[in-house]
């Protein structure tokens, strides 16, 4: 059998509840799908000494469509993103990203929650207990030095998830429940660049949904990853683009990148590409703005020059099937 | 140890188990219940090998823990065969030769079994990405994609 810490398993039927319970026990996790913590309980990453299932909450769950655009509850599963009408024909970035996430069984029950707080993940940290002790573990998790930047005392451990720039690049906000009560934030804010706490979800914050406001006139939204395997693989890069058209120029445009930082992240200065024609030209600057701020280290096999230049080329790549409709 | 009084349907028969809360349902399932039918092939996630469904949906049993499936319905590899009888899926496996060394089959069964329970006439192609969670070192893939064809045709009959 396979050995897992003791631990205590509450499943309340609220948000409140939850973070009740949270408030009561330092040491306790929320566990939605499970496929990224029971993985990391059992590599010993987390030791939890209760877990909090929020898969009986019915606020969590659910996608409605209003006046005020698209409400997607934290729970609600990849595979209903993928499969939701509304989310295909308006933010197509956002069905893109969910199903391009691990494989169709992890889509099944992974969650968007989940997705959003996932671990930022690095190759000396996503392995197991004995592997990890043999490399005298790392400043992350247990150890002193950082394998990637020894030296340094900075993780640059990448966030790894595939929605948060798609739903980034929608202008989503997230609305969070904590011990405080209720806020909303910019997902974007969600993040900050420090892979070992890689979250700005204060204490005992839950994620309750995702809001996406109404799309702004006619373009699109599209979502590429680059990865080892084509199915169950993280990203290597990701990029999702956003891109308003009216006369072939480009109106509006924003464009999010994960898997190349310890957070997902905006990037900085497209206004200068908008009022332009987009052509081939107008592509390769994108490439080359895309390149110039994502900044990949050696968390993965694969190599951070190839990260880097593979999410400009997949950023162009997005935004040539949005500009030929 | 916190245990969990836990009931749910497995295999369309009611459970009543005191379990562990840190207990994974394919311990459950395989050393508690006594269906070794479900496997294990990796160390979390990788591989599909301990695939069953719950409430009509593939889930890795290996990345569930069991005490979370209160008041749900799983159905296990186990769940197939009807008086001895093998179902359409496990029939093609077998004629199909979509099984070698087996240990990938039982996962890959439930996950076509899912797959064909939503889209009961599926193109190579939806095979392929519907069955992608799942691995198998030894077929191939491709006679695991006839199987599943040769199963929608004869379902579809
Ligand atoms: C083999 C494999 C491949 C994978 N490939 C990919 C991939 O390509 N891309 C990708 O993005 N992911 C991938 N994943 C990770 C994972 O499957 C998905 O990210 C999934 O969406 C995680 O959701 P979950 O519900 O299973 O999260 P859980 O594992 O339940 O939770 C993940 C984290 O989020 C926290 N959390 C969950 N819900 C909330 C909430 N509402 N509020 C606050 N915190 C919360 C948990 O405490 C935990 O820290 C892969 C996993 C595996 C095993
Ligand atoms: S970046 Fe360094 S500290 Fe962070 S997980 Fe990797 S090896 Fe550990
Ligand atoms: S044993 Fe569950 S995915 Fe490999
Ligand atoms: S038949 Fe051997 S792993 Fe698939």
């Amino acid at each position: 059998m396979e050995y897992l810490p003791t631990l205590h398993v509450h499943r309340p039927a609220t948000a409140e509840e939850a973070v009740a319970v949270r408030a009561n026990h330092a040491s306790a996790r929320y566990l939605a799908g499970g496929t990224d913590m029971v993985v990391n309980i059992r590599r010993g990453i987390e030791q939890p000494e209760h877990l909090i299932d929020l898969s009986d909450i019915e606020e969590l769950g659910g996608i409605q469509a209003s006046a005020n655009g698209l409400r997607i509850g934290a729970g609600s599963t990849l595979k209903d993103l993928a499969d939701d009408r509304d989310i295909r024909r308006v933010y197509a970035a956002v069905s893109e990203a969910a199903e391009s996430v691990a494989g169709p069984t992890h889509q099944s029950y992974g969650t968007v929650g989940g997705n959003l707080c996932l671990d930022t993940r690095c190759l000396y940290y996503n392995q197991s207990e004995w592997w990890r002790d043999s490399n005298d573990f790392c400043l992350k998790l247990k150890g002193n030095v950082c394998h990637v930047a020894p030296g340094g005392s900075f993780c640059f451990a990448a966030f790894s998830g595939d929605l948060a720039p798609a739903l980034m690049v929608c202008d989503a906000e997230a609305e969070l429940l904590g011990p405080d009560g209720r806020r909303r934030t910019p997902l974007a804010d969600l993040y900050r660049d420090d892979g070992m706490d890689h979250l700005t979800l204060k204490a005992g914050e839950l994620l309750v949904a995702v809001h996406l406001p109404p799309p702004d006139g006619d373009g699109g939204s599209g979502y590429a990853k680059s990865r080892v395997r084509s199915a169950i693989d993280f990203p290597l890069a990701g990029v999702a683009v956003r891109l308003g058209l009216s006369s072939g120029k480009a109106r509006t445009l924003a464009v999010a990148l994960t898997a190349v930082a310890p957070r997902p992240h905006l990037v900085e200065g497209s206004e200068e590409l908008k009022g332009r024609h987009v052509d081939d030209a107008w592509l390769d600057d994108l490439r080359d703005l895309v390149r110039a701020q994502a900044s990949p280290m050696r968390t993965t096999t694969t190599k951070p020059w190839y990260r880097r230049r593979v999410a400009g080329a997949l950023a162009a790549k997005v935004a040539r099937r949005i500009a030929e409709g | 140890m916190a245990k969990t009084h836990l009931t749910f349907s497995l295999n369309g028969r009611q459970r009543d188990d005191v379990v562990p809360d840190n207990m994974l349902l394919v311990d459950f399932l395989r050393e508690t219940a006594g269906l070794t039918g479900t496997k294990i092939g990796c160390d979390g996630g990788e591989c599909g090998a301990c695939t069953v469904l719950v409430d009509g949906s593939p889930r890795h049993s290996c990345l569930t823990l069991a005490v979370t499936m209160q008041n749900r319905d799983v159905e296990t590899v186990e769940s197939l065969a009807e008086n001895g009888r093998l179902s359409a899926i496990q029939r093609a496996f077998h004629e199909q030769l979509g099984a070698q060394c087996g240990f990938c089959t039982p996962g890959m069964i439930m996950a076509a079994e899912g797959l064909l329970r939503e889209n009961p006439s599926p193109s190579a192609d939806d095979i392929r990405q519907g069955m992608a969670s799942n691995i198998c070192r030894c077929t191939g893939y491709v006679k695991i994609i006839a199987a599943v064809q040769t199963a929608a045709a004869e379902l579809g009959k």
